[in-house]
């Protein structure tokens, strides 16, 4: 047997509609059968993965703190990835911009006033656009493949917010433990509505997505980055620059991991530890590809991810498999859509062997 | 034995890896195609080769479970890639994700058992030189592997008639279908290529380096091993002398951290990352050289047309 592609005459509307659907459900089939191997119930095991975590109000909040940081990076990485500037380094730049942000709350603790807020939201944007400013002038200037250097920085984040916790930022007062003084009450992100603790971060992503998605559709710039993305030779032709571009979606993207990075801290940890996030800037990568570059799709496709998290640590609980599970289930996720996204351009045939004559004249 | 040859010993012992997974990604970018998965490949053979040494008790039952497993894991990338054309960066990412997760969940059970580590072989006569003896003579097999698979390669890719295919593939894959090469199953086999020698690092990791099974214990290792296949320009015995120039920055590091100079620990840890980083600028910021070197079709999805 063997798979044969044919090229669709156009883009198919309705598999770009169902794609990430059909890879959801795989993702359903193949997380039972996981399951089933690991000796659970495959049905319980789901339920309590996927959809336990929706049932109450509480966890649905939970659910939207950790969508916030996912959809603010998707959202950027969307803008990076439709221009074909592979910035990986979110993770980094989501450090970066808490770190940046946290400079306010830790090192000027005694600062009262209503500034203290947008300032630290500014300096998170600031830090993490310009941790994504050392790839983006690599590649801008000096040809180097920001692939490599924006991971490379992840590595370098990580170890900076290592040092500063455990040692000039570390709470005076805090046994040792590596971790900053708690954030003064004016340095954290207020809960949006009165409920549950659903954080302002939240209303952060999904103005982003509304603007980003506005830019992509509605504006000159959006075109331009879909033209460069598509084709360089194009857009050079059109007069865009790809130098430009490069500085453009890498800032972007840095700024608004920066921003997610510094809502997480202010929002929903309020200190700063040696880890702040479970992945999150990897993890958006997934998010970013689930909601097919496409804004409005990153927040349904955020809040989805942002389940496999709560799903996780719920599987654990009540049924003792690991939590590593997540992992698992975000990967092959991922997987199934970049598949199912062959849909969108191909028709797939499968071709069952036979035996010609051009087999002999070893034509084909 | 001295002091040096105990650094120089670790060094080879950090650079083995390296030079692995980067050769293996050198043979799969030659044929243009471009898979950012070293790191999940070889994370995933550790974890294998660290559970088939438990499980069978031998270490080289281990390897080759290593071996295995990180060629049979870099298929799924091959079928995305090739099969169904998906974007390989993408790609090779979801491959690095699913390998760190799904790693974490088999080695779960293997966390903090203590690991039978891989014996040295001595080569009679040629270990008793004096200082290169015990350097290169008294090594254990994966070492003396890296160093045939590096000859080999060599010997494959410009001396075979294979591997001129291979090359042509890599470098126009229009070309090559026309003049008769299977482009698809020479990708394949080359993609399969790449997994086993990223599965084979991964096992030094667990078997030699560290005998024993850590989450995510590559370590960044699979991206560095990326950047040395460009510090290379896609030639295998550059690639052992920057392995090795890599394997020393990362000891150099642990013996600052062992003397304790004052330097903050992190910022000797972040040394790796940020040479790669500085290597890859030295590297590429001239255009011209960068796009001779570089394999013309890497990256480019190639679809038969029939």
């Amino acid at each position: 047997m063997r798979i044969e592609l044919e090229k669709r005459a156009k883009i198919s509307t309705l598999f770009s509609i169902l794609s990430p659907f059909i890879a959801f459900l795989l993702m359903i089939v193949f997380g039972g059968i996981m399951f089933a191997l690991l000796g659970k119930n495959p049905v319980t095991a789901l339920y309590s993965f996927f959809v336990e975590p929706l049932s109450e109000v509480w966890s649905l909040h939970e659910l939207a703190i950790k969508a916030a940081p996912l959809i603010l990076i998707a959202v950027g990485l969307s803008v990076c990835f439709r221009s074909n500037n592979w910035n990986i380094g979110a993770e980094g730049q989501f450090i970066m911009g808490a770190i940046a942000g946290s400079i306010l709350p830790v090192v000027f603790y005694d600062w009262q006033s209503p500034l203290v807020l947008p300032l630290m939201m500014l300096m998170g944007m600031l830090g993490g656009a310009l941790f994504a400013a050392i790839p983006a002038f690599l590649k801008a200037h000096m040809n180097t493949n920001e692939i490599l250097t924006s991971l490379m920085l992840v590595y370098v984040a990580q170890l900076f917010l290592d040092w500063l916790v455990r040692g000039p930022w570390r709470n005076p007062g805090g046994m040792n433990f590596p971790e900053t003084r708690t954030f003064a009450a004016n340095a954290i992100l207020p809960e949006m509505i009165a409920s549950g603790r659903t954080h302002w971060g939240f209303a952060f992503a999904i103005i982003a997505a509304i603007l980003v998605w506005f830019m992509m559709r509605y504006t000159l710039k959006g075109f331009e980055i879909s033209v460069l993305g598509q084709s360089e030779r194009a857009g050079r032709f059109a007069g865009f620059s790809s130098r430009r571009m490069i500085w453009f979606s890498m800032l972007l993207s840095g700024a608004l991991a920066g921003l997610a990075g510094i809502s997480e801290v202010s929002g929903a940890i309020q200190q700063l530890r040696p880890v702040i996030s479970p992945g999150y800037g990897f993890t958006a990568i997934i998010v970013a590809f689930l909601g097919r570059l496409n804004p409005l799709g990153i927040i349904a496709a955020g809040l989805v991810l942002a389940l496999t998290y709560l799903g996780g640590e719920a599987a654990q609980l009540s049924l003792g498999v690991s939590d590593k599970v997540t992992r698992v289930f975000q990967g092959l996720l991922l997987f199934f859509v970049l598949s199912c996204d062959t849909l969108i351009h191909y028709r797939i045939r499968l071709v069952w062997y036979r035996f010609t004559a051009s087999d002999l004249d070893g034509s084909r | 034995m001295g002091i040096v040859e105990a650094i120089l010993l670790s060094v080879i012992t950090a650079a083995t890896p390296l030079v692995l997974a980067a050769l293996g990604e050198l043979v799969t970018e030659r044929s243009g195609v471009l898979n950012l998965g070293v790191e999940g490949m070889m994370v995933m053979g550790a974890v294998c080769a660290f559970a088939a040494t438990q499980i069978t008790g031998s270490p080289y039952l281990g390897i080759l479970a290593g071996i295995v497993c990180g060629a049979v894991f870099s298929q799924l990338f091959a079928f995305l890639t090739l099969t169904l054309v998906a974007n390989q960066v993408a790609t090779g990412l979801a491959l690095t994700l699913l390998g760190l997760g799904v790693s974490g969940m088999l080695g779960e059970g293997f966390l903090g058992m203590q690991g039978i580590k891989l014996q040295p072989i001595a080569i009679p006569l040629l270990s008793d030189i004096p200082v290169i003896g015990p350097l290169l003579f008294r090594q254990d097999i994966i070492f003396y592997l890296s160093i045939a698979l590096v000859a080999g390669v060599h010997w494959f890719l410009f001396k075979s008639r294979a591997g001129l295919k291979l090359r042509a593939v890599g470098d126009s894959h229009a070309s090559a279908h026309a003049l008769g090469v299977n482009v698809i199953r020479t990708r394949y086999l080359a993609v399969m290529f790449g997994g086993a020698c990223a599965g084979l690092a991964g096992a030094q990791l667990s078997l030699v380096y560290t005998p024993q099974w850590v989450e995510n214990m590559s370590a960044g290792r699979g991206w560095i091993a990326l950047a040395l296949v460009v510090f290379s320009s896609w030639r295998p015995w550059r690639l052992v002398a920057g392995g090795y120039l890599f394997g020393a920055v990362s000891i150099s590091q642990l013996h600052a951290q062992a003397f304790g100079l004052g330097i903050p620990s992190q910022l000797l840890s972040s040394l790796p990352y940020l040479a790669t980083i500085i290597v890859l600028i030295l590297i590429s910021h001239n255009r011209r050289t960068t796009l001779i070197n570089t394999p013309a079709s890497l990256g480019k999805p190639f679809v038969p047309d029939r």
